[in-house]
């Protein structure tokens, strides 16, 4: 009987431990929103987190577009061709890149690389006391922190994924021109007559959440960090996870929204 | 004289531990107070509630007859304004240089303009012993006790009324220590400041301590000048400035 008692209480403080750090995420996310609308506004703050954010993950993120184009092009091609339906490769590729796959990629590429980053960074800044000394020093954390960040994650994220799903529309191009034998003027007219711009448009709404959870995720787990490296290890690793597993929840509910609207 | 800082029954405790139990102190204006007490003793959360990093259960802490527990937000922060804090490990922000470290409080409250900072910071660094060649560097790149002094210009920069010092001698050599007290003292000394020093590092407690108060059990146990601590009877005090084993502080040690 006791065992049975133990193991609904332990269920009971697990669920109210998740009830109350979601509590905790909800008040976090409402504050760092705030924030951004109300002054004083830190541009120099704003400016490095692009930079961080987008700039610097240019590289990763263009990488895997073009490589997920081209591999997209070929498994089409291998399933299409017992079929005889080549000639869908082209709107396949590019209405997968658009809608699904460069918001998707971009995001998880971005989540390991500046989520990591920005957990990291605030995490030492937690437990070294340099956001205590902010407050010392007249300027409220989430603000100078806090915001810039989420604001730069919902407005760096979107030109990511224009660079994604250029490259990977451009990925799909070479290899089916290239390796494939598609003529290269039927493959665009191809790719582009399928196109709508609502196709674009889903991906980048669903890019700008994306953004948003990620520096969200990054900057929640960094800054509640706690107990030295270990801890800024334990942020680190539980800011990617959760934003990478967040991205990959809210892209089904989005793309359920999207689909009903446009 | 009056009474710049007054505490009383101030109280905090961490889940079933209770640090703080009923802390009371007064701190008159113009005076150095010294806050010995050993490690865990709450010491650092006294001046955290002070500084409203830390919300404390219950009590009052007035600064200038004010209590800043009840006072509104607004208010609260502007009591705060007027305290300077350096920090145990410098806590110095490692994504700017320091002469940006050193400006950031003045940039913060828009005394200064971005274009005058730098020259400002520079002046102030000059105050405690270092050169222009260290205001582009990164706090990465200095020495512990340069770390500490760029820490200590910081805390002075907006010339605070009052100004914190948390544990300022740990990890320094003994002169350098002595070195880092020599300019607090000095800087207290021309800014006029109140000030309180959390240590347990005795040379540094008497240098640049003029009252001293002993923290034991979440409670002041003894006050008075600070040069009496090594001469106290109270047995907590005469236990802990003597660095004895046996007396009424038992430490939890695990055999």
């Amino acid at each position: 009987m006791n065992s049975i008692l133990n193991f609904i209480a332990a269920i009971g403080a697990a669920a109210l431990n998740a009830l109350g750090l979601l509590g905790e995420l909800g008040i976090f996310a409402a504050s760092g929103l705030s924030h951004i609308f109300r002054p004083p506004f830190y541009p120099r703050q704003l400016g490095r987190s692009l930079m961080e954010i987008g700039f610097y993950s240019l590289p990763v993120v263009a990488l895997t577009a073009l490589f997920t184009g081209m591999v997209l092009a070929l498994q089409s091609y291998t399933g299409f061709s017992r079929f005889n339906a080549e000639s869908q490769i082209a709107a396949v590729v590019v209405l997968s890149v658009t809608r699904e796959l460069g918001p998707v990629l971009a995001g998880l590429m971005v989540s390991g690389r500046a989520g990591a980053a920005m957990a990291a960074e605030l995490g030492t800044m937690r437990v070294t006391d340099q956001v205590d000394a902010l407050s010392t020093l007249s300027t409220e954390p989430m603000k100078y922190l806090v915001a810039p960040r989420l604001l730069a994650g919902i407005i760096a994220l979107p030109l990511l994924v224009i660079v994604a799903d250029i490259l990977g529309v451009a990925g799909g191009f070479l290899v089916a021109t290239l390796k494939l034998g598609f003529n290269p003027t039927t493959y665009l007219i191809n790719s582009f007559s399928e196109l709508q711009a609502n196709d674009v448009i889903s991906g980048l709404i669903k890019s700008a959440v994306f953004g948003f959870i990620i520096a969200l995720m990054g900057c929640f787990n960094g800054y509640r960090s706690k107990g030295g490296a270990q801890g800024v290890g334990a942020a680190t690793t539980s800011a990617v996870v959760s934003a990478s597993i967040l991205i990959l929840a809210l892209d089904y509910i989005l793309t359920q929204l999207l689909f009903r609207v446009l | 004289m009056s009474i710049k800082i007054k505490i009383r029954g101030l109280r905090k405790s961490f889940g079933e531990k209770r640090v703080l139990d009923g802390v009371d102190l007064d701190v008159a204006t113009g005076t150095a107070m010294v806050v010995i007490g050993g490690s865990g003793t709450g010491k650092s959360v006294l001046i955290k509630s002070i500084l409203g990093l830390i919300t404390p259960d219950s009590g009052s802490i007035e600064i200038d007859g004010e209590d800043v527990l009840k006072a509104s937000r607004a208010r609260a922060h502007e009591l705060r304004s007027q305290i300077g804090m350096l920090f145990q490990n410098g806590a110095l922000f490692d994504s700017l240089p320091v002469w940006e470290n050193v400006a950031f409080g003045l940039l913060a409250e828009k005394k200064i303009k971005r274009g005058q900072a730098k020259d400002k910071a520079i002046e102030i660094l000059s105050q405690v012993g270092l050169g222009a060649d260290v205001a582009l560097l990164s706090p990465a790149e200095l020495s512990g006790g340069m770390q500490k002094r760029v820490a200590l210009a910081r805390a002075i920069a907006s010339a605070p009324a009052i100004m914190f010092f948390d544990e300022p001698t740990t990890g320094l050599d003994p002169i350098m220590g002595a070195v880092i007290d020599g300019l607090i003292v000095d800087c207290v000394k021309r800014l006029g400041s109140t000030s309180i020093a959390i240590t347990h590092d005795m040379a540094s407690a008497m240098r640049i301590g003029d009252q001293a108060a002993m923290l034991y059990q979440g409670k002041v146990t003894w006050t008075g000048p600070a040069p009496d601590l090594l001469t106290s009877d109270n047995p907590v005090v005469n236990q802990f400035t003597h660095g004895r084993r046996e007396g009424p502080i038992q430490m939890a040690l695990r055999k």
